[in-house]
């Protein structure tokens, strides 16, 4: 079975987001990137998936320049077989759909995973246009997948509830947290980063499409103005605050 | 040429966040000069679909016999209707259903899409709007560069404008079937309020020290009319189950009140929290990060306020 695993490069959970040029651009600038955490569960799984599934191939796909490849080096490092890198910026969901499905096009794979968002521009967009654009099912937020021959049992997250549904290969899959645990995560050994070297990266050029939208400027979400302490030997304060004050309850 | 709100059903009811969405096309259409009609797929009934009229939605082309969600069924038939009424703008919920439609919805129509957002065009040429990003640490201002967009609206941010009309319903009939994926079965959330669409929620995290301490927590949501959450640590731990994680890289919500018990606000955290609009934070730790983005704070031990809590929540909801 061959596996493709999308990855974004996305700045660390932690990061204070801040902004330059007039609040034009986010500021990258001493910020930690990091493989996007809902794709790191699915690299996890593709990983789990070879390894009870003799013959398997796990592939990284990103799309973005070169300044990107370390999160590709990690994946490589903690075990996927090999790379591609489309070289171009990531502009909007629907480019980066284009670009990799295009890719697929002529390059198929029977899985497909995507985290079910990036972390960053949270679009969640990604795993079902792949799957209109491969004319292909797709299930996202996906938090269980079996794997039977040519078919799959899947769990998706559905309001309300999750659904259990079947499915065909290929399929479009995006994943986060549940997909696998936390503590499934791998972090990348000497042995793992010293054989990453060794392993095929290939850049191909993009086949270059516009962009259907543009981010004119960022704002940091208005701050509260300064916390009203209570004393906890009068918390009936608190109730009538809640009530009179802000109205919500 | 009517913008289309897509009038999803959860198991035969129409939520708050679709009344939110519908809100939404209505100021979208009234900013752009275009009326707006309901699309509904699935069995609800014409009772409950009405319930869209107090937001001002007077039309809704109902699709029946499909007794699944099924999201490339969605867009095949938002897609038929979007082009049979030469529409071209079609906004949903950001819940499940909208992001599950609107990606493919977008390549059908050829669209441009965007997720998330939270409030009316500001202008209309090109049609700017700002949507949430970076896990809820930015807001961005985006401009549509194409002419046909499909839209999400963030869930608890929009809030509801009422102006009831009457709402008439037309059913139609769809023959567009998906032969890729099949339902097996269907497990209800057993919490008896959905977090996602939750008002009001109660939150716990490590300061609670442990799983069998929870019974305070869930009696302060009984209380409240609350759902509960938790924070990663917690649900890393398997103190609570994953659905409850409220976060960067777990759910984020809107409520209008945030109570936070135990949990010391990291960055993370605060992501997925920090657009709820009312916040209280109950922390031993004067210090604790979290009073920062509270409106309202104790500083005190949770297994000595929280009971207190409990009472006085109790006594003034008589």
């Amino acid at each position: 079975m061959k596996i493709l695993v999308c990855i974004s490069s996305v700045p660390d959970t932690t990061t204070k987001i801040t902004f330059t040029e007039n609040n034009t651009k986010f500021n990258t600038s001493g910020v930690q990137f990091i493989i996007n955490p809902n794709d790191e569960f699915g690299l996890t799984k593709a990983l789990q998936i070879k390894e009870t599934n003799p013959g398997t191939t796990v592939t990284v796909i990103h799309v973005g320049p070169i300044e990107n490849e370390p999160v590709i080096r990690k994946s490589l490092a903690i075990g996927a077989d090999g790379a591609i890198r489309i070289d171009t910026d990531a502009i909007d969901a629907f480019q980066v759909a284009k670009e990799i499905g295009h890719y697929i096009k002529t390059n198929p794979f029977d899985l497909i995973i995507t985290g079910k968002e990036s972390i960053d521009y949270n679009g969640g967009i990604l795993p079902h246009m792949l799957g209109e654009l491969l004319g292909i099912a797709s299930v996202s937020p996906c938090i269980g997948l079996n794997i039977n021959g040519t078919t799959a049992e899947v769990v998706a997250v559905v309001d309300g509830g999750k659904e259990n549904l079947t499915t065909n290969l290929p399929l479009v899959i995006g994943g986060q947290r549940g997909l696998v645990e936390e503590n499934e995560l791998r972090i990348p050994n000497m042995r793992g980063i010293m054989q990453a070297r060794s392993k095929p990266l290939n850049v191909v050029n993009a086949i270059g499409t516009s962009a259907s939208q543009n981010v004119n400027s960022y704002e940091s979400p208005a701050a509260k103005s300064a916390c009203k302490m209570i004393d906890s030997a009068n918390i009936e304060e608190l109730v009538k605050l809640l009530q009179n004050e802000a109205k919500v309850i | 040429m009517s913008v289309l709100v897509y009038i999803e059903n959860t198991n035969g009811s129409v939520k708050k966040n679709i009344i939110e969405a519908v809100s939404y096309a209505i100021a979208y259409g009234a900013a752009i000069g275009k009326s707006v009609i309901g699309v509904s797929i699935g069995n609800v009934s014409d009772e409950e679909l009405k319930k869209v009229g107090i937001a001002g939605l007077s039309k809704v082309i109902k699709i029946d016999g499909y007794e699944y969600n099924n999201h490339q069924i969605a867009a095949n038939v938002l897609a038929d209707i979007a082009n049979s009424q030469g529409s071209t703008t079609v906004i949903m919920s950001s819940s499940n259903q909208g992001k599950g439609a609107a990606p493919r919805l977008a390549v059908k129509l050829g669209a441009g899409i965007i997720t998330d957002v939270i409030d009316a065009p500001s202008s209309i040429d090109p049609i700017v709007v700002k949507k949430k990003g970076f896990s809820g640490k930015a807001i961005l201002s985006v401009s549509l560069l194409n002419d046909k967009n499909v839209l999400t609206v963030s869930v608890n941010s929009f809030g509801i404008s009422e102006s009831p009309v009457d709402c008439s319903i037309e059913s139609v009939s769809s023959d567009t079937t998906d032969e890729t994926i099949s339902h097996v079965s269907f497990e209800k959330d057993t919490s008896k309020i959905s977090l996602t669409d939750a008002e009001l929620v109660v939150s716990a995290g490590r300061g609670l020290k442990g799983a069998e301490n929870w019974g305070m927590v869930d009696e302060l949501a009984e209380a409240l009319g609350a759902a509960t959450a938790c924070s990663k640590p917690v649900s890393d731990i398997g103190w609570r189950p994953h659905h409850e994680h409220v976060g960067q890289t777990g759910i984020a919500i809107s409520p209008n009140l945030y109570i936070a018990i135990g949990i010391s606000g990291a960055i993370q955290h605060l992501a997925g929290v920090s657009s709820s609009k009312t916040i209280v934070v109950i922390n031993t730790d004067p210090e604790a990060p979290f009073f920062k983005a509270a409106d309202y704070g104790i500083v005190a031990d949770a297994f000595e306020v929280v009971p207190k809590l409990v009472a006085a929540v109790k006594a003034a909801k008589g």
